[in-house]
């Protein structure tokens, strides 16, 4: 019944729109045509006439008189998919539909054009700026004199991701950065904005990684470096710094102070490729510790857009494990235990088909077993330079990776 | 136990005792009970004493097929808590010599005795009232009536013996002129207190206008404020038929008094010809049931053959077809909606009438209205009006059948919030009338409606019924308020949309914006029906074209009616002024 209907509908649906497509007036099915067709933005456009098609598709759709729409590719764990042939994380089709005549999409869809505005006045300028500067730029009041066009910038931050994967965008192309965060050392010498600049010479700061690190803005020229660290916690970083370990081992030092940002991610996949280098993230034991791990090796799922150009397969889980404080005899004492949280972000990694393998299996469940989490500091307990002195060294020098 | 030893207490006679021993007079019992009738505080006892003039006034207003016009007055004296109260009414006046039986003896009157839906029911108001006066400040009820324009009228002032339970009168004169044809004026000087507020004499005033749209009244009270309500109906309500007693409504002593009392001569023909819907066929089945002869003679029946006809009447066995329903007299749709308007300022209204029905035997009715919106207070609890044969109840509401019936409705389907266990909160007002021969109160001082199970089902189907017409209308209204709101923030945005699409584009795009309009119009169809009052929308049309609701945009110019409170009643003021002297 429902088979034989469909036919007819479309039948009678491609008759009509060929007959009618000359005729004047839009009738409803043509309506309803339009409407469920997607609105793609082409990919070999320039960032410039994107944001151009995607306001054009806007009057379009109101001369058709559809209800105007973006179909944002959806960034949820639903529509990305893990390649096992590529190892990382890669967004599927589905899109998601905002409308202006929506009520709960209607604020959004119209927070999506302002930026698009903004973006385009970047564009036009030839001016990058930071996307909470793009957020100061983009709120002002709406013509009731009531109601904002952002009251936050963390509403702005997730439209700015938006519109990159409905127009197919790089950040950078939109001339656009994040806050920076993160710091280099190590015997590498690069070009940053012109400026040559020797990361074995950064005193305990280290070199900062600017927003963008795309080749026009930074270059690397030479190195003597074995590997690439990767360090959660700025303060393992700055004693691994101050106990020169980098030196001792032409290591070059990384920390992305926590979930390391879009720049860190970037230039660590920069290095990886253009200089051969291993990369060892060392994290915390704790599920969050996990996730930095596999967002550097796979790819995040919000930005799994990205994964091509970020996510670096290669990446290599140093520590901490499970197994390891145990294995080094760490006390007890400076273990915390395991919440809730902790223990519900677990069992959903635990899920995720890039964490499947037998091993990571294995060591998330142990930590779920002991029912405790160790930070990376735990490490100073057995003696302040424990963790440059033998636990690194040992666990380079077995290979004792995940 | 205690070993003390008791002094042994010397025998009494039986002749001492009966020395203590005496006839106890109603009046006297009254003045120790006077809680049972409704003089229990200052503030009620003022109350309860317009009350009892107002409800006689009207009772004998309609009887005689007068259109009542009623005025009453509330002078405050000098004396503090000392007030006058004052009531006259256009009826048809009261012979001099009933004026004292009337006014001066408790448990007098024409309404006891009769199986017919009146005001007043025991006969013991208006005299208890008088009593209640003379007791606290020595003053006599001061009566004037005159019974027709070529009679004279009479004045009189009227003394209760409170020992005999009689009246006695004084100054007696026929006046030469009187400002009416016909009607009566009385005045009754009182201990009380006057209190604004719910149970006050001007809410009282307030609400039997309300429930009697036929009738005239004017108000002042002794702050001064006057209020009229002017007649909103024609006539007068068709008059109430007295019938005799259904079986299944008499209780055992009437029974019996009815045996002692009745002209037939066999236990069959009293049966038959004494109560209402018993054939001779059925009362030798209930004879016959009783273990009785059809012959036997009704005064005759020992205490224990009354026992067994008693039970043979209320055995399920014996089927009695529910009493006849002409004996009531509802207020009716059309009056209840007038009423109503003339009293409330609200948007929308709708009414109820049951079809009649009847518990222990006694037919009853139920009117419920709904009023909502407009000038009723929205942040507020419902309010209930309760009326029991055209009578406001005040007090008691808590332990009312009335309310129970309206907390047992769920308000939440008729969209309006309510808290668990509590009235509805919203700009509503409930108004419930029962009409029965005997209404059930659960006291003497008749403020309260018993809880009876058939009565409550009654009150509940009446209010679910307004409630859905009501809660269409509501939810309309919610819907089209959604509406335009959904309206005004679309617009909002597409608008700062278009704006955008300028800036990128760099062209104008004012037909992006039409179309854009169109579409937004298009989308928030229903608020643009509503907002132009257009009918097409179908439901609305139906609501709207129903004869039990009534609805007032609030838009429109505003309805002549009075307002709830005192103040409003500008208009009126000045005629009022007039009537009273």
């Amino acid at each position: 019944m429902a088979a034989k209907k469909k036919a007819k509908s479309t039948g009678k649906s491609t008759g009509k729109s060929t007959g009618k497509s000359t005729g004047k007036t839009t009738g409803a099915r043509d309506v309803a045509l339009e409407a469920h067709k997607r609105v793609q933005v082409p990919a070999k456009l320039d960032t410039n006439a994107k944001i151009d098609f995607l306001a054009n598709s806007a009057v379009k759709l109101a001369r058709k008189k559809v209800d105007p729409f973006v179909d944002i590719p959806t960034r949820t764990l639903s529509n990305v998919n893990f390649s096992k042939r590529k190892k990382i994380i890669e967004m599927g089709d589905a899109t998601q539909r905002r409308s202006l005549f929506n009520m709960n999409q209607a604020r959004k869809f119209m927070q999506t054009f302002v930026i698009a505005k903004g973006c385009k006045q970047l564009q036009a300028e030839g001016k990058t700026t930071s996307i909470r500067d793009l957020y100061y730029m983009s709120k002002y009041t709406l013509k009731d004199g009531k109601e904002n066009t952002f009251d936050d910038q963390v509403e702005s931050d997730p439209i700015i991701e938006d519109l990159e994967v409905s127009l197919g965008s790089l950040r950078e192309e939109l001339h656009l950065f994040a806050a920076k965060r993160g710091s280099v050392v190590g015997p590498l010498t690069l070009v940053d904005a012109g400026d040559t600049i020797d990361l074995s010479r950064m005193g305990s700061g280290g070199w900062s990684v600017p927003g963008i690190v795309e080749p026009n803005v930074v270059q690397f020229v030479k190195h003597k470096a074995k590997f690439i660290l990767l360090v959660e916690k700025e303060a393992v970083w700055a004693r691994l710094n101050e106990d020169k370990f980098w030196k001792r081992h032409n290591c070059i030092l990384v920390t992305g102070q926590g979930q390391p940002p879009r720049g860190v991610r970037r230039l660590l996949f920069r290095m990886v490729q253009e200089m051969k280098l291993p990369l060892y993230v060392f994290v915390d034991n704790d599920p969050w510790g996990y996730y930095i791990h596999s967002v550097v090796k796979q790819g995040s799922i919000n930005l799994a857009f990205e994964s091509a150009r970020m996510a670096i397969p290669s990446a290599q889980f140093i520590g901490l494990s499970a197994y390891d404080p145990a294995r080094y005899g760490i006390s007890e004492g400076v273990s915390i235990k395991l919440n809730d949280q902790d223990r519900a972000r677990a069992k959903e990694i635990l899920a995720y088909d890039w964490f499947q393998d037998r091993r990571w299996q294995r060591e998330i469940k142990h930590m779920l077993k002991q029912g405790v989490k160790w930070e990376l500091e735990a490490l100073s307990n057995k003696g302040i330079s424990f963790v440059t002195e033998e636990y690194l060294p040992k666990k380079i020098a077995d290979q004792d990776f995940l | 136990m205690t070993t003390t030893k008791k002094t042994p207490r010397k025998r009494v006679s039986a002749e001492t005792l009966s020395k203590n021993q005496r006839e106890i007079s109603v009046s006297e019992f009254f003045a120790k009970n006077r809680h049972l009738l409704g003089f229990d505080s200052l503030r009620k006892a003022l109350l309860t004493t317009v009350k009892e003039a107002v409800d006689n006034s009207l009772d004998a207003c309609e009887e005689a097929g007068i259109l009542p016009e009623i005025w009453v007055t509330l002078l405050s004296r000098s004396e503090e808590n000392r007030y006058v109260v004052q009531v006259r009414d256009n009826g048809p006046g009261i012979v001099p010599k009933q004026m004292p039986n009337i006014f001066g003896k408790l448990l007098y009157g024409s309404k006891f005795h009769s199986m017919k839906q009146s005001r007043g029911q025991q006969g013991i108001g208006i005299s208890a009232a008088a009593m209640y006066g003379q007791l606290t400040t020595g003053k006599p009820l001061d009566v004037t009536s005159r019974t027709g324009p070529r009679k004279p009228a009479v004045s009189m002032k009227v003394i209760i013996d409170t020992n005999a339970n009689k009246p006695k009168t004084v100054n007696q004169k026929e006046l030469d002129e009187w400002h009416l044809a016909h009607g009566t004026e009385l005045s009754i000087e009182l201990e009380a207190k006057y209190i604004k507020g719910k149970q006050s004499v001007d809410e009282f005033i307030y609400q039997t206008a309300v429930a009697n749209p036929h009738a005239s009244f004017h108000y002042r009270n002794p702050v001064g404020e006057l209020v009229s309500f002017e007649r909103s109906v024609p006539d007068n309500p068709e008059p109430a038929k007295e019938i005799k007693p259904h079986p299944h409504g008499v209780e055992l002593g009437v029974l019996m008094k009815m045996l002692q009392s009745t002209k037939q001569s066999t236990v069959s023909s009293f049966l038959s010809s004494d109560f209402s819907r018993v054939s001779p066929g059925l009362a030798s089945k209930i004879v016959q049931r009783a273990g009785l002869k059809p012959r036997n003679r009704p005064s005759t029946i020992a205490r224990k053959e009354v026992d067994s006809l008693y039970r043979s009447l209320n055995d399920p066995a014996t089927k009695i077809m529910a009493p006849p329903t002409n004996c009531l007299s509802p207020i009716g749709m059309q009056e209840l909606l007038a009423g109503l308007t003339r009293g409330v300022k609200a948007e929308f209204f709708t009414v109820e009438t049951r079809k009649p029905a009847v518990y222990r035997g006694n037919p009853f009715q139920v009117e419920v209205g709904l009023a909502w919106g407009g000038d009723l207070p929205g942040d507020s609890l419902a309010r209930v009006m309760r009326f029991a044969n055209r009578v406001p109840l005040l007090h008691q509401a808590g332990g009312c059948c009335i309310n129970k019936a309206a907390l047992e409705v769920s308000w939440k389907s008729y969209g309006l919030q309510q808290a668990r266990g509590a009235l509805p909160t919203g700009p509503l007002l409930v108004m419930v009338h029962l009409a029965s021969v005997w209404v059930p109160f659960s006291s003497e001082s008749k403020e309260a409606v018993a809880d009876y199970d058939e009565i409550r089902k009654e009150i509940r189907l009446a209010i679910q019924s307004c409630g859905r017409r009501m809660g269409q209308f509501v939810k309309r209204k919610a819907r089209a308020r959604n509406e335009a709101k959904r309206r005004e923030v679309f617009n909002l945005y597409l608008d700062e949309v278009v704006s955008c699409v300028e800036t990128i584009t760099g062209e104008d795009h004012e037909k992006f914006r039409k179309q854009l309009m169109t579409i937004s119009k298009a989308k928030t169809e229903l608020a643009e029906l509503l907002e132009e009052q257009s009918s097409s929308a179908d439901e609305a049309d139906e609501l709207a074209a129903a004869e039990n609701v009534i609805i007032i945009d609030p838009d429109a110019v505003a309805v002549e009616s009075a307002a709830p409170e005192l103040q409003g009643a500008v208009n009126a003021r000045e005629q009022a002024a007039l009537d009273f002297d």
